[in-house]
């Protein structure tokens, strides 16, 4: 874990002040809301359909127990009681006041933890893989390079007002748990003769036109990366669209220049970004990888498990992954129990989350962007205690993967940019597929719910994707199948007309029993559609 | 406070010209950039030129934020002003990306614009104002 120094502390100390005083502007009327509203913004701050809402980040969507106490800390104080993980591994709170704010932020900088740049038209919070320092088939952890480029985007004087958000993905393995072509700039470390850089990918995303990333560059070598970045970005400032802000992503620029001529233009730039010294030197990489040297693991952890009792053995198949160390194993907690909100916890939850964190996995929890929580270094033999202690918060639901591990967006109940509700659509899928039977026979299944073309739950990745949309006045739900935010990245395809709410979950009990029946040994969903293609799927769907 | 200026030698008279102006007209010392212009037009003309004014017609278009880097990292030395829509909260950031002088649209508090140039101490990255970035802080 990144520990701060005095000059990362005393940047987000002042940050605090600076934002109570815009706050304190704002309340006396020396500021307009439209004048306050990139500052609030660049702070996390939202106006939403009810009250403010704070998006706090989670940098790569790691932290410690002493910091999950103080989101639990928040949501008790200053909201409901609960919190909400979002998919990009950052937590927000729906419930909060104005004048409320700037102390949220002045309790967060206590345990190293701010708000800044969780929305506005900057560079954002940097997402990682949630198995880093823990996956087998990782090339080097990916945190420190993230963390170098949280800092080189915190507070960044020439990209503060690009034409549109902006958001970077950093992972470290053949498999991609981050959705990372799914991002502004996704950034895989690779080794190359034995030395390390990015493959960087640019212009992937969601939204109402979404986009793969294509490759830029092959291999950027660590020395050179915030140099590359500087000059992919700069020339994104320079000529990103902003006549029209559903065209001012950077996928758009990409798309209209293509990437050859963008690769151009970025390489030229960064032939003379590179003359100006904007790369820390390796001794600054290797202050911040220490941090994230790898816990002491007991060597001699045994390595089986007793899967006497039934209930805990389900779970294990279906939440516990393989650790690079022997004796070990990565736990998925879900937020996704049936009935509940995607992504939810209650302060009590976080609390316990966080005491299971520091009595079991070394101090370190992850936020993933399927919206559930990992403690990421935990013994086997520690599993049947973890699991027993989860059941009793109401968070051993043995769902990891299934169809009822939904990503939807807040949608019309909270959000105002909403033309549908997500949350009620996942909660009676949750239920018609509520026997955890039939989910294990289903099998990997990524369903996810966006409740406008913003497409925050990530609709485009699902392998089921449900886009809700305002037709005339009532919400109707349109259904998307072949979509993968994995290292085999794939958009859904809409399958024909939309559903009411009844009829998408209608729907897609129709399309999971017309892959049960086609489906070969060991096939997905997506496998299975794939190889037969929507066909079969919309006749069984429209009939 | 209207206008702002961080520099001790006299202000420049002389009124700024388009970009289109100015490649007319051989004698012009200072000129004025949209944000749809390219700064690296003016390069091979910083010698002669006092004075570029940077307009900024709606606070949310940044573009100017990299013209200013690119005319400072290409070695021009005379006044480099943001005018228009330019807001307080902004200064510091447009500072840093080399810009000194400013002509606001509406008047600056003074109080407010000192207090937001003075309350970081430190940066994380290097621009165009010569302050050093923590990292190179960190390994001196």
């Amino acid at each position: 874990m990144y520990k701060y120094d005095h000059y990362d502390q005393a940047i987000v100390d002042a940050r605090v002040e600076e934002f109570r005083d815009q706050v304190r502007r704002r309340i006396a009327g020396d500021m307009t809301e439209d004048q306050f509203k990139p500052l609030r913004l660049m702070n996390g701050l939202y106006l939403q359909l009810h009250a403010y809402m704070l998006r706090v980040a989670i940098p790569y969507g790691t932290l410690d127990g002493r910091q999950m106490r103080m989101l639990a800390h928040i949501a008790r104080k200053y909201d409901r009681d609960y919190g909400h993980f979002t998919t990009r591994q950052n937590i927000q709170y729906n419930w909060i006041k104005l004048e409320d704010a700037a102390d949220i932020l002045a309790d967060l900088a206590t345990v190293e933890m701010h708000a800044i740049q969780t929305s506005g038209n900057c560079i954002r919070n940097i997402s990682s893989d949630q198995y880093a320092g823990a996956a087998a088939d990782e090339v080097t952890d990916p945190r420190p390079w993230a963390e170098l480029l949280r800092q080189w985007s915190t507070f960044h004087p020439e990209f503060s007002y690009l034409p549109r958000k902006f958001k970077i993905a950093v992972i470290a393995s053949p498999t991609d748990r981050a959705a990372m072509r799914l991002h502004d700039i996704g950034i895989e470390m690779v080794e190359r003769d034995g030395q390390l850089g990015g493959r960087i990918f640019v212009g992937g995303g969601m939204g109402r036109t979404p986009m793969i990333a294509p490759e830029i560059k092959d291999f950027v070598t660590s020395a050179d990366l915030l140099s590359y970045l500087e000059a992919c970005l700069r020339v994104y400032n320079r000529h990103g669209r902003r006549d029209n802000i559903y065209k001012a992503r950077i996928k758009i620029l990409i798309h209209e220049l293509g990437a050859d001529e963008y690769r151009r233009q970025v390489e030229a730039e960064f032939a003379h970004v590179k003359t100006l010294g904007l790369d820390p030197p390796a001794a600054e990489y290797d202050r911040i990888a220490a941090f994230f040297a790898p816990p002491a693991f007991a060597a001699d952890a045994p390595d089986t498990i007793d899967r006497s009792d039934p209930d805990f053995a389900l779970w294990v198949d279906q939440n516990v992954a393989a650790h690079k160390q022997p004796g070990h194993a990565i736990v998925t907690i879900s937020l996704k129990p049936a009935g509940g909100i995607p992504g939810d916890a209650s302060s009590a939850q976080i609390d316990l989350m966080a005491d299971l964190a520091e009595r079991y996995s070394f101090d370190e929890l992850r936020v993933t962007h399927a919206q559930n929580i990992v403690l990421p270094h935990v013994r086997k033999a520690d599993l049947h205690a973890i699991w027993t202690a989860l059941t009793g918060a109401g968070l051993a639901e043995a769902n990891l993967d299934l169809i009822s591990d939904i990503i939807a967006c807040p949608g019309l109940d909270y959000c105002s940019l909403a033309n549908a509700r997500s949350i009620p659509v996942a909660q009676k899928i949750a239920a018609r597929f509520a026997s955890p039977e039939r989910q294990r026979d289903i099998g990997e299944l990524k369903l996810k719910i966006s409740g406008c073309i913003n497409a925050c739950g990530h609709h485009h990745a699902g392998h089921i994707g449900i886009l809700g949309v305002d037709r005339k006045g009532t919400e109707n739900y349109q259904l998307l199948l072949g979509g993968s935010g994995a290292e085999d990245a794939s958009l859904g395809k809409i399958t024909g007309p939309g559903f009411d709410e009844d009829g998408v979950v209608d729907a897609i009990e129709r399309t999971v029993e017309k892959y049960r029946t086609l489906r070969t040994d060991g096939e997905r969903f997506l496998d299975t559609y794939r190889r037969v293609g929507m066909d079969p799927f919309k006749e069984a769907i429209y009939g | 406070m209207g206008e702002l200026r961080f520099r001790d030698d006299a202000t420049h008279d002389e009124p700024a010209v388009t970009l289109d102006s100015f490649f007319d007209q051989s004698n012009a010392t200072a000129v004025r950039i949209e944000p749809g212009d390219d700064a690296r037009a003016l390069i091979p003309h910083l010698d002669r030129l006092a004075l570029i004014d940077v307009s900024f017609p709606k606070y949310r278009d940044g573009r100017g934020y990299s013209s200013a880097r690119i005319l400072r990292e290409a070695g021009f030395k005379g006044e480099l002003r943001a005018s228009g829509d330019v807001l307080v909260d902004q200064i510091a950031f447009m500072r840093r990306c080399g810009f000194d002088s400013f002509a606001p649209d509406a008047p600056l508090d003074e109080a407010v614009v000192e207090a937001s140039l003075a309350r970081y101490d430190d940066v994380y990255q290097g621009a165009a104002d010569g302050a050093v970035p923590v990292w190179k802080r960190r390994h001196g």
